[in-house]
This record gives structure tokens, sequence and C-alpha cells, in this order.
């Protein structure tokens, strides 16, 4: 993490005002003894953000995020948490997240549904100024008529907008993945913005066992002066940047210097692999490789994924399943691993898109192996059910009922 | 940020640019008289610029950037439009991030440095155009303003989109006929400054830049009072010459005229009663100083 002496970043072992330890990543995470604890997904994420050192945390009421962030507040009246304010909007939201992350704050937000999107502008924006902020995605659908309930559609936009996406299936998962982000987000070679989703009411809403670090111990101080860009505290000389703003220039100059940089950001998520394959113990998780029929999710499809699994055990079929955790960076090199012994390819998820499905399409060789579906959409849920008769319909389907039935 | 943080090693000083030298050698960094006088000697903060030959908003910037009274610990938050042009060429730290965004990312970026930097003023400046503090950014220039973020807000008001050529703004005079207004701006111009003082800013001026002395007087206050008090706001008359047809030596006579008596940007002011407190005071303090240094020795 680099040596803090001498800038005015707290170093690793010293003491903040309340208390609590900045510690060093690994063993935080590592090596500290954990603790479980009953907790819904939002107070999860209150928890996290207690150990996790934030300067600056903006908040707005939309479902199903309002909880979380309301108790982040609680958090700053505890003195946990730098300063916190309640914005006007999800794009007035971001814009003060990214104001907070160029002047050097580790910044928390979250967003939902709607708000993602009302914020859309900033996500590439925050990319492109190579600001660490995290944002805590607990998606909902986008659809009109109005809908409040879970459905992933939404991170389908967030694909390109140049920040590493994290996909929780668990309230364990959640815990991680926001301690662990800022840890990959803040690399210098990284340094990007990070989503960390998890899927709105099945994780916010419901009570799961978690393992907690301790209390007392803190993720390190961030380091603004390790960014790759300039940090906008005047704390270091202000060189003009250039003579002629490439904004206006319709010369090759100019195009060259903004297709480069967005091909750096591009090698930046790239670069962030190798830590999120250290701290996540891999960018996937894969079980049964070897069978014949995998199902391959994200989020809490994974969890549904494995009660299907279950059922069909009970059967005595055997089928795999692959887990992906990061959707950004995707796991290309992983997945065509896990999926080459695979006959049929299911991809189960909460969208009636199929985003998944069609990056997963795009990876492998013989794609016409993947089957998106089953697709649940407008909150409903996915029972293992669903997933076992998808799998046996389209097989059946495919002439090959015979391997259900053997 | 002190001046040693500027210094050139021995070493480098014939290979780095000229700009940068003139910021070691010139820098009006901490000194507490510096101001529109200093505009032509010390161009450590703007030399050249890209906008039109006589654009009266290039005038603006030196006068501003000359008055501003803590350079060496100021933060300034652009937006898109002719500014974000000259942005780049000014060596303070400032942010361009989207187009009408910028008393949000002011908002978090002045909680930022208060965090990060509690025994320590780091002043913050917005400044932006007429389409992105008023049409595009309105919310978010009012509820900075509703919670009382402590900075200023800068808008440099040519009354017209001047960027993308000559469209209608909310700043624009009734019946001006423009681009997206062809048979003239069916509404009146925003009255943006009386709005300001009810949203709770603690010091409004409306003023051309054709005065350097009272951009001067009234920037170094509107920063000052952000520091101590809260927000404050300036509406700054900047024509666009090119879109109003007039020419390049024709813009100073453009503001005069604006400013006359019973015109729109007739200089006034509105000012909280702790505003002025606060402004008496530091007048006060200031002729004690001046009475300090010319009074005769006591022994």
């Amino acid at each position: 993490m680099g040596n803090y002496e001498g800038n005015g970043i707290p170093p690793i072992g010293s003491v903040n005002k309340k208390g609590q330890v900045y510690t060093d990543p690994n063993e935080l995470f590592f090596l500290s003894p954990r603790t479980q604890a009953f907790l819904t997904g939002s107070e999860v994420i209150k928890e996290a953000v207690k150990r996790a050192s934030v300067d600056f945390s903006v908040a707005y009421p939309i479902t199903p995020q309002s909880e979380a962030s309301s108790l982040v507040g609680e958090l700053y009246a505890d003195g946990y948490v730098g300063d916190y304010m309640r914005g006007e909007s999800e794009f007035a939201v971001m814009g003060q997240c990214a104001g907070g992350a160029f002047g050097g704050a580790r910044v928390f937000t979250t967003t939902a549904g709607p708000g993602t999107l009302r914020a859309f502008e900033n996500f590439p924006m925050w990319a492109g100024s190579r600001l660490p902020i995290q944002v805590v995605f607990t998606v909902r659908g986008v659809n009109s008529p109005l809908s409040i309930q879970p459905d992933t559609l939404e991170i389908a936009f967030m694909l390109e907008t140049g920040m590493l996406l994290w996909h929780a299936e668990t309230a364990q998962d959640l815990y991680d993945y926001i301690l662990k982000g800022y840890i990959v987000a803040e690399k210098p070679e990284v340094h990007l913005p990070i989503g960390v989703i998890c899927d709105g009411f099945f994780v916010t809403h419901t009570k799961d066992m978690v393992m907690l670090t301790p209390e007392n111990k803190v993720l390190p101080h961030y380091n603004p002066y390790a960014s790759p860009v300039t940090c906008m505290d005047m704390e270091s000389p202000p060189v003009r940047l250039m003579r002629d703003p490439f904004v206006m220039k319709s010369n090759y100059i100019s195009y060259m210097t903004h297709a480069s940089w967005q091909l750096e950001i591009r090698a930046a998520i790239e670069r962030s692999r190798k830590h999120t394959i250290q701290l996540l113990d891999g960018l996937i998780e894969v079980e049964n490789p070897d069978a014949d029929i995998l199902i391959v999710g994200s989020g809490t499809a994974v969890s549904q994924g494995r009660e299907a699994i279950r059922l069909f055990r009970d059967q005595g079929m055997k089928v795999g399943l692959v887990k992906i955790k990061t959707i950004r960076p995707f796991p290309y090199e992983e997945i065509k691993q896990a999926t080459k012994n695979a006959q049929h390819i299911f991809v189960p998820e909460f969208n009636i898109a199929g985003w998944l499905a069609r990056e997963i399409k795009a990876t492998i060789e013989r794609n016409e192996r993947v089957i998106a579906g089953p697709h649940v959409a407008g909150g409903m849920t996915m029972p293992p059910e669903v997933i076992v008769e998808e799998i046996e319909k389209s097989l059946a389907l495919r002439g090959k009922k015979e391997v259900i039935h053997g | 940020m002190g001046k040693e943080k500027i210094q050139i090693n021995e070493e480098f000083w014939d290979i780095m640019p000229e700009d940068y030298r003139d910021l070691v050698t010139h820098a009006t960094y901490g000194k507490p008289d510096r101001g529109w006088k200093d505009v032509g000697s010390s161009t450590e903060l703007i030399a050249e610029h890209s906008l039109c030959a006589g654009c009266p908003e290039s005038i603006a910037f030196r006068h501003i950037l000359a008055s501003i009274p803590a350079p060496e610990d100021t933060v300034m938050v652009g937006s898109t439009g002719c500014t974000s042009l000259v942005f780049p060429m000014v060596a303070i730290h400032n942010i361009h991030s989207l187009f009408g965004n910028q008393n949000a990312i002011a908002t978090g970026l002045k909680r930022a440095l208060a965090v990060r930097f509690p025994d320590k003023n780091k002043d913050v400046i917005v400044l932006a155009g007429d389409g992105a503090t008023v049409d595009i950014g309105l919310d978010m220039t009012l509820q900075s303003w509703f919670r009382g973020e402590r900075f200023t807000t800068i808008c440099f008001d040519n009354e017209l989109y001047a960027n993308t050529g000559g469209q209608e703004s909310g700043l624009m005079q009734k019946g001006f006929v423009a681009k997206m207004a062809p048979v003239g701006k069916k509404f009146e111009k925003v009255r943006l400054p009386e709005i300001a003082r009810e949203s709770g800013c603690a010091y409004v001026a409306v003023l051309t830049t054709s005065k350097p002395s009272l951009v001067e007087r009234v920037v170094r206050q509107a920063v000052l009072i952000a520091r101590e008090i809260g927000p404050t706001y300036l509406q700054i008359y900047t024509p666009c010459i090119l879109e109003i047809g007039k020419q390049s030596m024709e813009g100073l006579q453009e503001m005069r005229d604006a400013e006359a008596a019973g015109e729109r940007f007739k200089f006034r002011e509105f000012v909280t009663p702790e505003a002025q407190a606060f402004i008496d005071d530091m007048a006060a303090k200031k002729k004690a100083e001046k009475l300090a240094a010319t009074a005769p020795s006591a022994n």
C-alpha cells in the first residue's frame, strides 16, 4: 500500500478518532478472527462501511437502498464517516461523490434502478477522471409502469462505463466485496470507480449469517497522492494542462488522445485482475466442473442454481455450476476453461434481456451450447424448480431427454 | 500549499516551461495585497487563452484570478462552455467533469477538503457560464445555496450559449432573436440574483468586468464571505461579442453600456447583515493596519 509517511496520511498501525486501528488489508481479510452475525444486507453495508475508513458519503432515498444509506448516516452521526449529506437527485449525488474524490476523499454511496439511470452520465466521467469511488447498486427494476421490484437489468447499462463491477451473491459477498473493492479500486495502476452490485430485496432485505472482521480494525486510509492523476487539493504544483484544450480540436492528435485514454481505462480494468484474483480467490467459483450440464450465473441467480443442482442430485443427476463474481473485469479465460467440457450451459437471470448469457456467448467457443435462461423479471422470484424445468424442457427440445432420465 | 512546494531543482531550471518559471519567480502566493494591479507583471495564474480576440470573458478571467485572496489554497470548478477552453491554461487546480453539475462537484470537493484539512482554509470557487448555472445546472446551483455550502459561485453571463453557437439561454433578454429562439425569446431574463438572495446566499453581486477595481473588491469579498459565513454568488456580464454582432475592440463599451443606470447590469449587491458585519470588520482591520503603518513610532 506504499509508504504514507510525510504526506499527512495516517500510517498502518495508527488509530482513528474512534479508536479503530488502520490495518494491513491482508491481515484484515485473511488473518483477523471473524465473528458471526445475523444481519440484513442493508445492515451488512453499514458494518462494512464502519470498517472502510470512508471520508465522505452521499445519500438519496430510493428503494431498496434507502435503509442502507440511512444507516451510513448513523455511522456519520457516531463519528465513523468523515462527512455525510443527502443529495438532491442521483445525478447530483454522483457529482458530489466526484467532487469528494477529486478532493482526495474515499467516497461511498449507494443507489438502485432508476437512480442508477438518472446518475448515468457520471459513471463514465468517474472512470475517465480515475476516481475510485465505490457505489453499491442494490439493483431493481427500471421499467415503466413504475416498479420497485428486484431485477438485474440495470447492470446491462453499466457494462461499458469503465467501472469495475462485482456482483455479490450473498450478504457475505456484499460485506467482503465492499471492503476488498476499495483495495483493488485504489491500486495506483487501477484507480477506477467500482460498483459493488447486490440484488435488491433478495440480499438487502433478507437476513443472513455473515462473518464480520473485528470492529476495531479498519482499512488503511486512502492515499490520494498515489493516484495516477493529480489530486485537486492545491497541495501539488498546479501545472497548466495544455495550451490547446483537446475538446475543441478536430485533428488526429486530439482523436488519438481521447482514443488512447479510453484504451487506458480498459487497460486499467485488466490490471485489476491480478489483485482481484488474490483477494476474491479467483474471479469465478466452480462446482462439478466435469458435468455435462452447467449452470452459469451471477448474484442470487447463483444461489437458486445451487438449489437446482441439489434437486437434480436428488434425481441422481450431476449438474455443475459456475459463479461469476466479477462482471468487469469479465472472467473470459476462466469461463472458457470452466465450460470447455460442458454440453449444455444454462444462464439463469433476473432480467428479461439476458445480458449475462450474451456476454458468455461472446466469450466461449461453440456458443450454441449456451441456453439463455430461465429468465424472470419484474420482481418475480426464481424458484429452483423453474431452473430445473427450463433445463429439462430445453434438453427435451434438443432431443437429449435421455440425459436427464438416464 | 506553501510556495516551497513549487520550487524548481536548479538543474532543471532551463528545461522547465516558461510558465512554470514564471510561477516560481512571480507567484503572488501568500501576498495579502495581491489584486488586479498584478495583471501584466504577474502572469503565473493565466498567461494565454484560447478565446476569441477581445472576448470580455478573457478579461474577466484575468481580473478574477488576480483578485482571489489565496490562490495557493484555492480549487476551481468549471463547467462545459467557453470557460472550459480557458481552464486548461489556468495554473490553479481546476475540475471539469460534466455540463451543469459544477455546484454538485463543488459541494463534494469543499466537504472533502474540509475533512482532509480541518486546520486550513481551502477555498472553492465555481466559475461557469449562464447555461450551466441557470439552465441545465439550476437545480444543483440552488440546492447548494439552500444547503448553505461554503463556496463562491461565479456566473459568466453572456446571455446565450456561446460555445455551441449562440442559442437561447434562460439569462438571455426577452425578445432577443437567437438560434432556438427564431422569433425572439418569449420570457424574461431569469432573475437569478434575486433568487440567490432568497435561496440563502450571504452575498450576491451583479456587475460587468469593465472596472477591475470593482471586480477585485467583489471577488475578494465573495470568497472570504463564503469561507466564513455561507454561499456567495457573482453574476458578471461577459458579452459574447461574436454572437451579438460586435467587433473585437467593442467589448468594453458593450459592458459600459450594459452597466449604465437603469440597465440590466447596473452594479448591485445583496448583503446579509452578517456578511455586512464581516465586510465592515475587514474594512476596519485594514484601516487600523494602514494607520499603524503610517503612525509615527512610539519612541
